[in-house]
Formats: C-alpha cells, sequence, structure tokens
C-alpha cells in the first residue's frame, strides 16, 4: 500500500475496472485529447490529469473523446448504459450539466421504473465541482443537492483519496446513474490507497472522528475541514464526532440520527449554496427524529447564497472555513 | 559524557505507526531499570501496550508527559548513571530535541515484499538478519501486522519473515481448498519461492494449525513451532466470531466481533476496526473468508483435529494461549503429549502476542534460541 492521491486513486479505480470488465468505457471532452487528428493521443488525460494512460492501454475504441456538446454525450452515454455498456462519463465541471437536465433527470433516471425494473442503467457521470481555485461562478458550484433531489439517481461525494477509490469502483458496478463528484481542491491531496480493488457500499456513513460533546455532519471536502477542527478542538477539550455520509443518495440516515442523538450538539457543514442543500435536509431529518434529544439549535455552516465569487479573497471568505466550523462548533458545544 | 547517558526514545510498532502517547509511567526519575522492565504504558491509533525498557540503569529523568502525542523516535526519558549531573542531562535533552527529525513516513524502515510462489502473489515483510529465521503465520482474518509487537523484537538477532497467507492482507485472494492443508502448502511454497532452509515457526490460531501441519509435512525444515491459542486441537470454535467477522460490513457490527478477541475490550480501537473494514472491501475477501469457513470451520466446528498425529510431530513445540480466550477454548491446551510445553496467560485472551507481548516474545525467543 503505497500514499496516492485523489487524482491516481480515481485513475486507479478505471483503469481496474476497464481491465475487468470490457463493457466498461470511458467518453468525455479532452479525456485523452486528439482523438480524430493526427499527433500525440493522450496529451491531456482529462483537464485534470485524471484519465492519462487510460487510451494507451484501452486504446480509442473504449476511449472516447467527445465534441463539446454534453447534451450529445451524456444522452449517448445514457443510451450506452441502457444498451449494454458500462459508461464512464465524465461532464468536466458539473456547472454544464444544465444542458444535458433531460438526459440525466428524465431519460437516464427514469429507466428503472418507466421499464418496470426491466431495465438497468450502470451509467457513471464524474464531474468537478467546488469552489477554491477562483474558476468563478460557472466553474464552482456545488450542484449535488439538485441530483440528489431525483428519485432514480445515486450521489457520491468522496471525501479523500481512499473513498474516491472505493466508491468509483462501487458506482461503476452499480446498476443505476450513478453522479460522481470529485472536489477540484483535493486531487493532490495524498492518502494510503490499497493496490487492490476494493468497494465502498453506498448509503453508509463513516465516521472520521469519533467524540462526546458535538457532531459534525460534513459532505465531500467539509470532511477534511471538519477533521482539522475536530483535532484541534480536542485539545481545548471539545470532542467531535464527524460523519461523512459518503453517498447523499442513498443517505445513511440512521448514523446521522444515532450520531445527532448521541451528543445532542449538531453542526451540518456544506459547501452547497444554503436554500435547499444537504445542510437543511439532515438538519430536518434531524429535528424530525431526534429533537428531544438536542441541546442546542443545529447550526449550518455553508456559503452565503449569492454565486461563488471569482477574486481571490471573497471566494476565500465564501468557502465555509475551517474557522468558521471551529466558530460554529464551539457555539453549539457552549449552548 | 554522551556515552553515560541513554535515551529511551518513542518505539515504533508496526508499519503505521508514526506517534504514540505515554498514558502512564510504571517508573518514576530516580529508579532503577533493568533491560525489560515494563516501564510505561504507551497509546498507539492502533492499540495500547506496555513498553518495556531497551536499557538498564538510573531512569535519570522522564521526559514526554503523560497523555501527550509524541512522534516516533523522539526521546521520551533518559538513562544515566549518578556520575552525571543534571545539568548535562538538561543539556543533553536539549540538544536531542534541537536535532530532532520526525521520521519520513515514507520512507519508514522495512517495506513489506511480494514474492510469485505456487501461482499465487504473497506478501511477506523481512526484518533482521541472520541466524535459523522465525516465520510468523497468522490467524484467520488476520495479517502480516498482527506481529507488530513481535517482530522487531525478536528481529533484533535473528531473521524474521511475517507473511500474508492467501485470501489475507496484500496476498493473493484465492485460497484453494481454504483448509490448513492448502494454507500450509502455499506457506511451504513461498518458503521454497525465498530458498528459506530451516524456520522456526510461530503460528496463531489458524496459523498455529497450519504451522503443525507443515512441521508434520516437513520435520526437515522446521526447527521448532510455537502455536498461539492454535487451531486444530478440538473441535470447539466460536462461530460467532468467524460468521460476525464476515459479515460485518461496518464499525458497529464489527466492533462487538473484535472485542472477543481480548481479555480487555478497551483495547480495540477504531484504528484496529477500520483496517478490518478496510480488508473486508477488498475483492475476493468475502469469497476467500467464506471458503475457508466452509471447509476449515464447517458446521460451527474445526475440521481435522491434529491430535490423532501430534505424536508424529519431531519437532519442539510449545503452545501459548491466553487463559480468557473465547474464540478457541483454553481447555484445548489440556491433555497434550509431553513433548509439548504450554504457557497459559492469565489477563490475555485470543491475542496474547499483542495482549502479552513481552512475556510471549521470551517464549518464543527462547525455543528460537534452544
Amino acid at each position: 500500500m503505497a500514499k496516492k492521491s485523489y487524482r491516481q486513486a480515481i485513475n486507479e479505480a478505471l483503469a481496474a475496472e476497464m481491465r475487468r470488465d470490457e463493457r466498461v468505457i470511458v467518453m468525455g471532452e479532452d479525456i485523452a485529447g486528439g482523438m480524430g487528428a493526427p499527433g500525440e493521443q493522450d496529451a491531456w488525460g482529462g483537464p485534470m490529469g485524471v484519465t492519462k494512460g487510460l487510451e494507451p492501454e484501452f486504446g480509442r475504441d473504449r476511449v472516447l473523446d467527445t465534441p463539446i456538446t454534453e447534451s450529445a454525450f451524456i444522452g449517448a452515454a445514457a443510451g450506452a448504459a441502457a444498451t449494454g455498456l458500462r459508461p464512464v462519463a465524465e461532464l468536466m465541471f458539473v456547472d454544464f450539466m444544465g444542458v444535458c437536465f433531460d438526459q440525466i433527470f428524465n431519460q437516464a433516471a427514469k429507466f428503472r421504473y418507466m421499464f418496470g425494473g426491466k431495465a438497468v442503467t450502470p451509467l457513471v457521470v464524474r464531474t468537478m465541482y467546488g469552489a477554491g481555485l477562483s474558476a468563478a461562478s460557472q466553474h464552482s458550484q456545488c450542484l449535488y443537492p439538485v441530483f440528489t433531489h431525483i428519485p432514480g439517481l445515486k450521489v457520491a461525494l468522496p471525501s479523500s483519496a481512499y473513498e474516491a477509490k472505493g466508491l468509483l469502483i462501487q458506482s461503476i458496478r452499480d446498476d443505476d446513474p450513478v453522479i460522481f463528484f470529485e472536489h477540484k481542491a483535493m486531487y493532490d491531496d495524498e492518502e494510503d490507497v490499497p493496490d487492490e480493488s476494493y468497494t465502498i457500499p453506498f448509503g453508509e456513513a463513516n465516521l472520521t472522528r469519533e467524540g462526546d460533546d458535538v457532531t459534525i455532519v460534513a459532505f465531500g471536502r467539509m470532511v477534511q475541514f471538519a477533521n482539522q477542527v475536530a483535532d484541534k478542538l480536542e485539545k481545548d477539550d471539545i470532542t467531535c464526532t464527524v460523519v461523512d455520509p459518503r453517498t447523499t443518495s442513498p443517505l445513511d440516515e440512521d448514523t446521522i440520527i444515532e450520531m445527532a442523538e448521541e451528543t445532542g450538539r449538531v453542526v451540518v457543514v456544506d459547501e452547497a449554496s444554503p436554500r435547499c442543500n444537504m445542510a437543511t435536509d439532515v438538519s430536518a431529518l434531524i429535528t424530525q427524529n431526534a429533537f428531544k434529544a438536542l441541546k442546542a439549535p443545529i447550526k449550518m455552516v455553508t456559503p452565503p447564497h449569492v454565486p461563488v465569487p471569482f477574486a481571490a479573497d471573497l471566494e476565500k471568505e465564501y468557502i465555509p472555513s475551517p474557522e468558521k466550523i471551529e466558530a460554529a462548533v464551539r457555539e453549539v458545544a457552549a449552548a | 559524557m554522551s556515552d553515560a547517558i541513554q535515551p529511551i526514545v518513542m518505539p515504533k510498532w508496526g508499519l503505521a505507526m508514526t506517534e504514540g502517547m505515554v498514558i502512564a509511567w510504571h517508573a518514576e526519575a530516580g529508579a532503577a531499570i533493568k533491560a525489560g522492565d515494563e516501564i510505561a504504558d504507551i497509546e498507539t491509533a492502533k492499540i495500547t501496550n506496555v513498553f518495556e525498557s531497551p536499557v538498564a540503569g538510573t531512569l535519570r529523568r522522564v521526559v514526554a508527559p503523560t497523555d501527550e502525542m509524541v512522534p516516533v523516535g523522539a526521546v521520551i526519558a533518559v538513562v544515566a548513571d549518578e556520575t552525571v549531573t543534571d545539568a548535562d542531562l538538561d543539556a543533553y535533552v536539549t540538544e536531542f530535541q534541537a536535532n530532532f527529525v520526525p521520521e519520513d513516513t515514507d520512507d519508514g524502515g522495512p517495506e513489506p515484499e511480494y514474492v510469485e510462489a505456487d501461482g499465487r502473489r504473497l506478501r511477506y515483510l523481512k526484518m533482521g538478519d541472520g541466524g535459523v529465521p522465525i516465520v510468523f503465520v497468522h490467524g484467520f482474518g488476520g495479517d502480516l501486522n498482527g506481529w507488530m509487537f513481535n517482530q522487531p523484537a525478536l528481529a533484533e538477532d535473528r531473521a524474521t519473515y511475517a507473511i500474508d497467507l492467501p485470501g489475507h492482507g496484500g496476498s493473493s485472494k484465492d485460497v484453494g481448498g481454504g483448509d490448513a492443508k492448502a494454507m500450509a502448502a502455499a506457506v511451504a511454497s513461498l518458503l521454497d519461492a525465498l530458498e528459506i532452509g530451516k524456520v522456526h515457526l510461530v503460528g496463531h490460531s489458524f496459523g498455529g494449525a497450519i504451522s503443525m501441519l507443515i512441521a508434520l509435512k516437513h520435520p526437515g525444515r522446521v526447527a521448532s513451532v510455537t502455536a498461539i491459542c492454535t487451531a486444530g486441537l478440538g473441535e470447539d470454535i466460536n462461530i460467532d466470531f468467524i460468521d460476525g467477522f464476515i459479515s460485518g460490513k461496518r464499525r458497529k457490527d464489527m466492533k462487538p466481533v473484535l472485542e472477543m478477541l481480548v481479555a480487555d475490550a478497551s483495547l480495540v480501537s477504531r484504528d484496529m476496526i477500520n483496517e478490518v473494514l478496510k480488508f473486508k472491501r477488498l475483492d475476493g475477501v468475502d469469497t476467500a473468508l467464506q471458503t475457508i469457513r466452509n471447509t476449515a470451520f464447517a458446521d460451527g466446528k474445526q475440521a481435522g483435529s491434529l491430535r490423532p498425529v501430534l505424536g508424529e510431530l519431531r519437532v519442539p513445540c510449545q503452545v501459548i494461549w491466553g487463559r480468557d480466550d473465547q474464540i478457541i477454548p483454553v481447555a484445548h491446551s489440556d491433555d497434550l503429549p509431553d513433548s509439548f510445553s504450554v504457557h497459559v496467560l492469565d489477563g490475555a485472551g485470543h491475542l496474547p502476542h499483542m495482549e502479552k507481548s513481552s512475556e510471549v516474545n521470551a517464549l518464543i525467543g527462547k525455543a528460537a534460541s534452544a
């Protein structure tokens, strides 16, 4: 077992599943680079280099560069999934998903239901989300709540390199459409990742910290911030449980409720815009099911309801930071 | 002058350990200590263990306060004779700490290696050199990291190999028939592939039965067998443990299962549970464990007792058991042939090599030096 980056972990998952099952194909904009033109073929390996090396190993029949037309290739991927392949489509930024909502919401998500359970749609859409790279308001959103809203879709939010590999392999082997969210500020984050293939089941939250005083429920990159806060506050004798739900659909309601009951003090951290996000959803879940156990009002740490700013200073202020999480935890701990 | 001063540093137990915390000191400044004296309890992310002094002399300074994380290799105490002044001690500690660089975790000593043996890729960890090597064979669901309190200590004066059985750790997940015989053949093929001749075998639980089988089949290549809480000496097995281990998918389910392994349930840390869950998520592990369960522990009983053939064992054999073993009853150590030496340790369950590592290391060391 060696230290591997989030990027490498995703690349390994793709390569291993393509070796294991020839029905697995990958497609997307610049995922290799140069398709149909002379010159270097694996020039890009995706905008972040995540798919580098797949084209030389698996060839053009299974590694498809697509035109800059999300509506076309996401639709093609949904059709390919319905007719026997297991496509992994890379939709560069989740912000671009709007042009293919019909293909995802009305088609891929509904096939199983509309065909009386007789159809499977083993489609994975990998996509980048999140603020932090000054990529401005059209390339920085966290639209996972939108997909979580649609029955028939599964939504994964890996919070580390180990999680990314196991959740992606699970996504590829799953017979339902999965939207797989990769935070663009995490690609270089490293940790121990096994060389072998493994799966992390959906709908099973992970407790990355365990404490007695405050429960922090956090999503995606925010799990890392929550862990930092938990480690820092431990020195001040405030111990925190950090819940990483791993998938927002299915959502591990039982663990969230149980952990909220254990401490009675809850902070929910969500990088998505604050109206109708996972923080509001989880807060409602806890108040409906664990109200009597609560010792303080639930605190939500989210960005303000504004587009993600381009200016670095403003963007920094926008993101739920460890400092803001720490302040919220201290507040509920003292309440 | 500093020759008269001996630092005691935070030990490294297992590959992953980067820091540890003294939770209690059992010796005070001024105490005369011998090498091997239990001087502190040290908590790591994995497990809490007793720390034995590696040196002898007067404990002059306790440097590491309790309940504070200290990196591996940092000075935690200082031993020196009376001729060393307090000022010299202070200067020594100050200088040690000023020059101390925590070990680079990417370069943390020996790394596991792999060898192709009989169509499988098997993982092992070698530590130490020379002498007749000790080979550690873990039990059902374990891996080479289970010997983290034993291998470094015993590797000081000889070569040691901790191996991953097929289906376990970093080894191929093909377990063949999955019984102790198939495993014994795989271990023998690994020894062949590494061109290791005679060995001392140390096996735990299922690995104990495997070790005894190797000694029966290849008496010429086995110098001694140490079988810890071993399988193969009776029918009883806590099948709830085996089944719980196989079916457990979440921390909540796995915790009570792993707690059956030890006399003191508080020893089971979250890292220990996470490591097991990570192992169980690997492709092929579920099938491997099921196969072993259905052959070696079919119908909730151990298959293939070795008792009828124990008399044929031509190598020295010792059996070590934890008195509170909840997986395989300590009664299985009763009525063994006279050639066996039997050691039952109080305050230990199914993992005496972790729970009472110093005693177990002494017994293994004695067997390997005989």
